[in-house]
């Protein structure tokens, strides 16, 4: 086991732009919003920044390709940019990377930004995707929803739950977010709903409905990391540091052998395990704080609760049931909305999440705030369930 | 002794309610009416001559891995999806018939199986191995005609050969001339007819009855001893007219399948033996004929061995197998007729890398995955590196079959959300029998057909169409098992 970064690195200074339909911002003004917030919190120049890694998934219908859109959207003082692409999981790819920069000395100060774009395609949902000349002859053309709706049949086989109940739980889980999201004025989606409207809306993917699916936004984020002692040296208390960032991607093992049942995320739970020793922490359920998780669909969010090992095996729909994870639940969970109401503008989304996990370690998340949080869990994945990349960030108070 | 050593058939699931078609066009084509009776074949929208004519082989060769007693592959047919490419040659990777394999179009006329057969019969003389001839039609028609009522979707196979003979060939009368009753030009879509009294009086009643007596003559039998007469046609009873004509008796006239199935055109007429020979006796004597720029008849006795051979499905259960389809304005979509909105999201390009397909062939075409020699994991994609956890292995995949392999589906869903031409669009993960799992469509599926662990089938389909460059890109689908016959042999 490698040392790892455990309390090397701390954030300096995030920000997020306002998240939904941007009809007003083109991904240079959602760059600009989150960047400025960031450096704003931070108090440096742009001359401080040393390097920059920049996220964003659907580059024809978003900013283009490279690094060079961030460099020019932002003035940056010709530091190196590099684009980071890892689905989804892009926005805490682009985070590690800087956290990584920092940890190594290479850089002192360094910045991690994820904007998308995707209310310019013309439709709803995702843009269709262009996976090579290969796939395409072969593989479905697949959306989103379905291939995650997968999981709730293999998961009521496995554990021989019923579907109604299941179709249930997750509308809990949908529910809880919006009723969260109603908190937050950056949101994308801020209206409650009922568990009658969720099971009630059109289904997209058997057996998911509407509600079962996150908010297609439009968004940026932002975060500046540096070492602790240079954010003592410029005037920064109640820091906020980095304890484990762990990434685990498929290797074909779940899609092409007959082992993976099909129920839960093979990477989640190699990226968990890694990240809690990285951590130190050895009680998840008891030891971790609050949690930002990738909701995309209702039924991700309850099977990555066991993936976490938050819950037992077979054991999320009690919990879920149960409140475990609402607002006022053992361990909140999309305490901004999640990406079902913050919305998912993918190669920003790892980033937001740490951004509430940040305001909430420093008491900062206004009326959404949790009493006294010490760690805080960010779970972002790429990809569909039978492969896909999964990073794990691991964010708390840095104690001394 | 020469003739067919075996044959199959194919019928799409679908069928049509013929009334459904005259209530919706009865404002414009009130004299349609009287041919509210019955359902016609109709292709699923992914499906083509290519595709019925692989589904019409495998139900003749059967799910055995060993094809290599096919030397020949002749694919007839009026539909042929490629002008330019050799559509033979997709139905011979489907079938994993090797590279050697002759393979053939014909078309040009209905009688094209007929032709086809004839050659087969000619060729399996001179050759060691037998000779594959399929045939498959899928027409357009414009709406309101009689001809949307009356034609219908399907495929036949016959396999010809000196080994083993089911059914005795024993001579043939062909009649070639420019006789027009209808006609398409290159390129177009859509069938122009003349007059049904001429083609009756001046066509079939003198081009068939010269062929038969021909073929009567060279097989060296008489007119009164056929126990079964094939002669497809939308004409009615014109069957039973020709059959006087020709001194044959009446109750020889073999059903036309018109009730159920409708004319599928080239493939009609074997589509009638195929249908016969399932029930066929020993001895009994056969005359198939096809009309179509002249005539032709071909002459058969059955013999003992037909006891020996069953195709995997065959016709009868093909048509027992049909689900009726309500939905006019479905048929007009899948046969090019009624442009429907696509969205947004059909828009997406559907280029087709030829480079790509090339090198891939045998994954893409013959669903040939990898199964590791040291670990008999099996791979689909077949890969260089197994997958195996801890220990990926480099160089231990030997080709293997997965397209006679029976699946269970581990996950599923069905969504509403891309463009599709049938939705809602499914699709899932599916383990086959002995290992390998693909992510794959599922077709000629319903809501409440599928749920985890149930048990399916490949069939080979239309994947994509890129309308853009005119490109049709095909691989293999799942589909429920709908019988116990359907079972792997092996």
């Amino acid at each position: 086991m490698p040392i790892g970064i455990k309390d090397k690195v701390v954030i300096l200074g995030m920000g997020c732009s306002r998240f939904g339909e941007r009809w007003d911002a083109s991904p240079e003004d959602l760059m600009i919003e989150a960047y400025s917030e960031a450096m704003a919190d931070a108090g440096i120049a742009p001359e401080q920044l040393d390097a920059a890694w920049f996220s964003t998934h659907m580059s024809d219908v978003g900013t283009g390709r490279g690094g060079l859109p961030m460099g020019i959207a932002l003035r940056l003082p010709n530091i190196g940019v590099t684009r980071v692409e890892n689905f989804c999981a892009g926005g805490t790819e682009a985070a590690r990377a800087a956290v990584y920069a920092v940890a190594s000395g290479a850089c002192d100060i360094a910045i991690a930004l994820g904007v998308e774009k995707l209310k310019d395609t013309g439709y709803g949902g995702l843009p269709v995707a262009t996976v090579g000349t290969y796939i395409p002859q072969w593989y479905p053309a697949a959306v989103a929803p379905a291939n995650f709706a997968q999981l709730a049949t293999a998961y009521r086989h496995k554990h021989g739950v019923d579907a109604a109940l299941l179709k249930r739980a997750i509308a809990h889980v949908s529910v809880k977010s919006h009723a969260n999201g109603s908190k937050n004025p950056k949101a994308h989606l801020q209206k409650a709903v009922t568990e009658e409207q969720v099971l009630d809306a059109p289904i997209i993917a058997e057996p998911l409905g509407l509600f079962d699916c996150c908010g297609v936004s439009d968004g940026s984020a932002a975060i500046i990391v540096t070492r602790p002692d240079i954010a003592r040296s410029l005037g920064k208390r109640d820091l906020v540091s980095f304890k484990a960032l762990q990434v685990a991607t498929s290797n074909g093992w779940e899609m092409h052998s007959n082992e993976w049942d099909g129920s839960y995320f093979h990477t989640a739970r190699i990226a968990a395990r890694k990240a809690y020793a990285e951590a130190g922490i050895t009680r998840p359920r008891e030891q971790v704080s609050m949690l930002e998780v990738h909701d995309c669909f209702s039924v991700t969010e309850l099977v990555t609760m066991e993936d976490l090992y938050l819950s037992p095996e077979g054991g999320a729909v009690k919990d879920v049931m149960d409140g475990f994870f609402d607002a006022e639940g053992k361990i909140p969970c999309q305490i901004d909305g999640g990406l079902k109401c913050f919305g998912h503008p993918v190669g920003a989304s790892g980033i937001r999440m740490l951004y509430e996990m940040y305001l909430q370690l420093q008491g900062r998340a206004g009326p959404r705030q949790l009493k006294d949080p010490r760690i805080g869990l960010t779970h972002n994945l790429g990809g569909q369930p039978p492969q896909n990349v999964c990073s794990i960030a691991i964010v708390g108070r840095l104690e001394g | 002794m020469l003739g067919i050593v075996g044959y199959g058939a194919y019928i799409p699931r679908l069928r049509l309610n013929r009334k459904a078609v005259t209530q919706a066009n009865a404002w414009f084509a009130p004299h349609l009416g009287g041919k509210a009776k019955g359902t016609r074949a109709m292709a699923n929208w992914d499906e083509d001559s290519i595709t019925m004519a692989v589904a019409a082989a495998r139900d003749c060769l059967g799910s055995g891995e060993d094809r290599s007693r096919v030397h020949s592959l002749y694919l007839a047919s009026s539909t042929l999806p490629f002008a330019e490419r050799l559509n033979a040659g997709i139905v011979s990777e489907a079938l994993t018939l090797g590279d050697t394999v002759e393979a053939l179009d014909i078309g040009g006329s209905l009688r094209a199986a007929m032709s086809g057969l004839g050659e087969a019969l000619s060729k399996a003389q001179t050759i060691k191995g037998d000779v594959l001839l399929l045939a498959a039609d899928n027409r357009k028609t414009r709406a309101a005609s009689a001809q949307e009522i009356d034609y219908g979707d399907g495929a036949a196979a016959m396999l010809v050969g000196t080994r083993n003979v089911i059914a005795e060939y024993l001579g043939g009368g062909t009649v070639s001339v420019d006789f027009v009753d209808h006609f398409r030009l290159a390129g177009e879509d859509i069938d122009y007819f003349w007059e049904e009294r001429w083609i009756r009086d001046e066509g079939i009643g003198k081009l068939l009855p010269k062929a038969i007596k021909t073929a009567l003559k060279n097989a060296g039998v008489t007119a009164e001893s056929v126990d079964h007469f094939i002669f497809p046609s939308t004409l009615s009873k014109i069957d039973a007219q020709l059959a006087k004509t020709c001194g044959i008796k009446p109750a020889a006239v073999v059903d036309n399948l018109a009730a159920g199935v409708g004319d599928t055109g080239t493939p009609h007429a074997l589509l009638m033996l195929a249908h016969l020979l399932e029930t066929a006796q020993p001895g009994q004597l056969i005359v198939v004929s096809q009309f179509g720029s002249g005539a032709q008849a071909l002459v058969f006795r059955v013999t003992d061995a037909i006891r020996n051979f069953q195709p995997r499905t065959g016709a009868s259960k093909w048509l027992a197998r049909g689900v009726e389809e309500t939905s006019y304005t479905k048929f007009l979509a899948f046969k090019s007729q009624l442009e429907l909105e696509r969205g947004m999201r059909g828009e997406q390009d559907k280029k087709t890398a030829l480079t790509t397909l090339y090198r891939h062939r045998s994954a893409i075409l013959g669903l040939v995955g990898g199964r590791c020699e040291k670990t008999g994991e099996v791979h689909y994609p077949p890969s260089r590196l197994s997958y195996t956890q801890g220990a990926p292995a480099l160089d231990t995949q030997k080709p293997y079959k997965l397209a006679e392999r029976q699946a269970t589906v581990l996950s599923w869903s069905a969504e509403y959300l891309s463009y599709y031409p049938s939705p809602p669009h499914f699709y899932g993960q599916i383990d086959f029998d002995g290992g390998g799992r693909i992510l794959m469509e599922f077709t000629d599926i319903a809501k409440g057909d599928v749920d985890t662990s149930t048990r399916v089938e490949m069939v080979f389909r239309v994947k994509d169409v890129d309308d853009k460059r005119g490109f049709v890109r095909y691989f293999w689908k799942a589909t429920p098992l709908r019988d116990a016959t359907a079972q792997v042999s092996e």
